[in-house]
């Protein structure tokens, strides 16, 4: 074979010597650099109706496919609930419940299933959502928090419920039952955090998704969902008021059917109960509140600190 | 003259693989995307170097229409994918006017929600106002056209309807520069004029607009100018008449002789930013 013809360009003009001088004096930015983070906020905040759709719609689609439908979003906690009625009712003795035994346990189950419905969909919200992530350009905030949306969509009946549950446990109603609101919403701030935390820690480490169901069983028994801290040593509680898990439940029980006490008595331990009334902690609202706000604010800056990593392998 | 809407400099492109098996076979389970084989002789904890690109410069123009050709395994969609920055350089740089919109083939948006879904979606993710999507929503189902799927979730769609639907939601994008990346070659003669048109609508809008494509009649069709890929290396850069023959002679020659490395003479005199290369590695 002949050589090959002679493979001159024909660029439309010849490339200038300094590229990166001729790509700044155009106003032209270096390419998957992430932004500062003001304007990123900006970014994300002009973006709230795609959050607020993406949320919607995937909230709609996700009880589209069963049967039932909306209804598993109550079923499920109901059933789990039930399940560990059961099991701790047998293992536990009846002196040893905490007052309003069904209540408790109920609302136990229902509100950590507001937080641990959040390692599954928060750790999948980037690498689960590929294909938006590579076709289009948003800040990838935006998923984690959509994530979140999603499960607050799904736990708002799941409260009303419980109330209801809560009622027919023979629990008056009160005016601190309004008080379930302020503590949804630190719960909400919370898994937000969550969420955007275990959403960065899965695009570095696939592993960690795999790991994280055995660090929620482990979060679930220190949570304080089928026991009350009056049971352990008084050394253990600091422990527990530094588990937020255990206090967004301990928040909604103070508001809704109050908080066991216990003192000592002639060598005995004695359990009383107070009612919500008397029964909120001021410790536990303060942590609860702080500790949301402080997690959803971190878990934003650990997620934009790696913006421009998701979407790359 | 033009304003430059993207500068590529001197980008190179490493890959670094896991290499399945204790040796791993040159070229075979190592190659991601189809790379062919490009393996550096760096080899730390069964890991693998693959130079997908390397020392790529260009300048492109708002106005322009670029078709990107090269055999399979060249480099042109990790070209495409770093423009839009989802690729990390190891070495360059790109810079752009925005954020650079890629459109590839597997990019199902949302395959659980509906056709109607995504498309509200989409196209409020690449940044258009609610009131926006509203007014455009008709216009992007008829462009995608297809009909009753809409209703239907995205996953139920043969691979030519999602590729119209997706080109439709990105190609109303607010972005100067539009990358395609075989997005087009699923879709019918009808659709594929239509989408020719609104390249040409993109293009006139000073925006930029890259086609990677193995159907070069189409690159004759609807685009200004041509980069070849080759080995991970730009061979030739300009008219597309220009580049398209040469790319097709020596396709046609075949690969073990003329495709070797000892053929690419004029490689030295390219304007590669005029630094004089040799053919020996």
């Amino acid at each position: 074979m002949s050589s090959p013809a002679p493979l001159s360009p024909t660029s439309t003009d010849p490339l200038p010597d300094d590229l990166t001088g001729f790509a700044a004096r155009h106003g032209l930015l270096p390419v998957g650099r992430r932004q500062p983070l003001g304007r990123y906020l900006r970014e994300l905040w002009s973006h709230r109706q795609f959050v607020f759709e993406l949320s919607r719609s995937r909230f709609v689609a996700r009880n589209q496919q069963d049967r039932l439908g909306l209804f598993w979003n109550i079923l499920r906690p109901a059933i789990q609930a039930a399940v560990y009625g059961v099991v701790f009712g047998l293992l536990f003795a009846s002196s040893t419940r905490p007052h309003n035994w069904i209540a408790f346990i109920t609302s136990g189950v229902f509100v950590w299933t507001f937080s641990s419905q959040i390692a599954g969909s928060g750790a999948r919200a980037v690498t689960g959502n590929m294909g938006l992530v590579r076709a289009l350009h948003f800040p990838r905030a935006a998923l984690p928090i959509s994530a979140t949306l999603v499960e607050l969509l799904a736990q708002i009946p799941v409260v009303g419920v419980l109330l209801v549950i809560v009622l027919l446990t023979g629990q008056e109603p009160s005016v601190y039952w309004l008080l379930v609101i302020p503590a949804l919403l630190a719960q909400t701030l919370f898994n937000t955090g969550f969420s955007l935390f275990a959403a960065r820690l899965t695009v570095h480490f696939r592993d960690f998704a795999q790991l994280l169901p055995f660090i929620m069983r482990l979060l679930f028994y220190l949570s304080g969902v089928f026991y009350t801290v009056n049971r352990f040593p008084e050394w253990v509680r600091p422990i527990l008021l530094g588990n937020p898990f255990w206090c967004y439940i301990e928040m909604f029980r103070e508001a809704t059917i109050g908080r066991e006490t216990s003192h000592m008595e002639g060598g005995h331990t004695v359990y009383g109960h107070l009612p919500p009334e008397h029964a909120l902690d001021p410790k536990v609202w303060l942590v609860g509140g702080t500790v949301g706000v402080v997690a959803c604010v971190a878990g934003l800056l650990f997620f934009w600190h790696a913006e421009e990593r998701y979407g790359r392998e | 003259m033009n304003e430059p809407t993207i500068v590529v400099d001197d980008l190179h492109v490493t890959y670094k693989v896991v290499v399945a098996g204790s040796s791993g076979a040159p070229g075979g389970s190592a190659d991601r995307g189809g790379l062919r084989g490009r393996l550096s002789r760096a080899r730390l904890r069964g890991m693998r170097e693959v130079r997908a690109l390397q020392g790529v410069s260009f300048v492109a123009y708002e106005g322009e229409a670029i078709g990107v050709v090269g055999r399979n395994g060249s480099g042109k969609s990790t070209l495409l994918r770093a423009l839009a920055g989802l690729e990390a350089p190891s070495r360059g740089q790109v810079y752009a006017d925005g954020r650079p919109a890629l459109l590839g083939v597997n990019a199902a948006l949302i395959p659980e929600l509906s056709g109607e879904r995504n498309v509200i979606l989409g196209a409020l993710a690449i940044g258009l106002r609610p009131k926006e999507v509203r007014e455009r929503y008709d216009e992007i189902v008829a462009f995608a056209d297809i009909g009753e799927f809409i209703d239907l979730p995205m996953r139920t769609y043969s691979s030519g309807m999602g590729a119209r639907l997706r080109f439709a939601i990105a190609s109303q994008t607010t972005q100067r520069v539009l990358l395609i990346d075989e997005a087009l070659a699923t879709g019918d003669s009808e659709f594929r004029e239509r989408s020719e048109a609104r390249i040409t609508e993109l293009r006139e809008r000073a925006g930029t607009v890259f086609l990677v494509t193995h159907t070069l009649a189409e690159i004759e069709r609807s685009c200004t100018r041509c980069l070849w890929i080759d080995e991970g290396e730009l061979r030739m850069d300009g008219e597309v008449d220009a580049v398209l023959d040469a790319y097709r002679t020596e396709t046609k020659s075949g690969r073990s002789g003329g495709m070797g490395r000892g053929g690419r003479l004029g490689r030295a005199g390219r304007l590669g930013r005029g630094k004089p290369r040799t053919t020996e590695d």
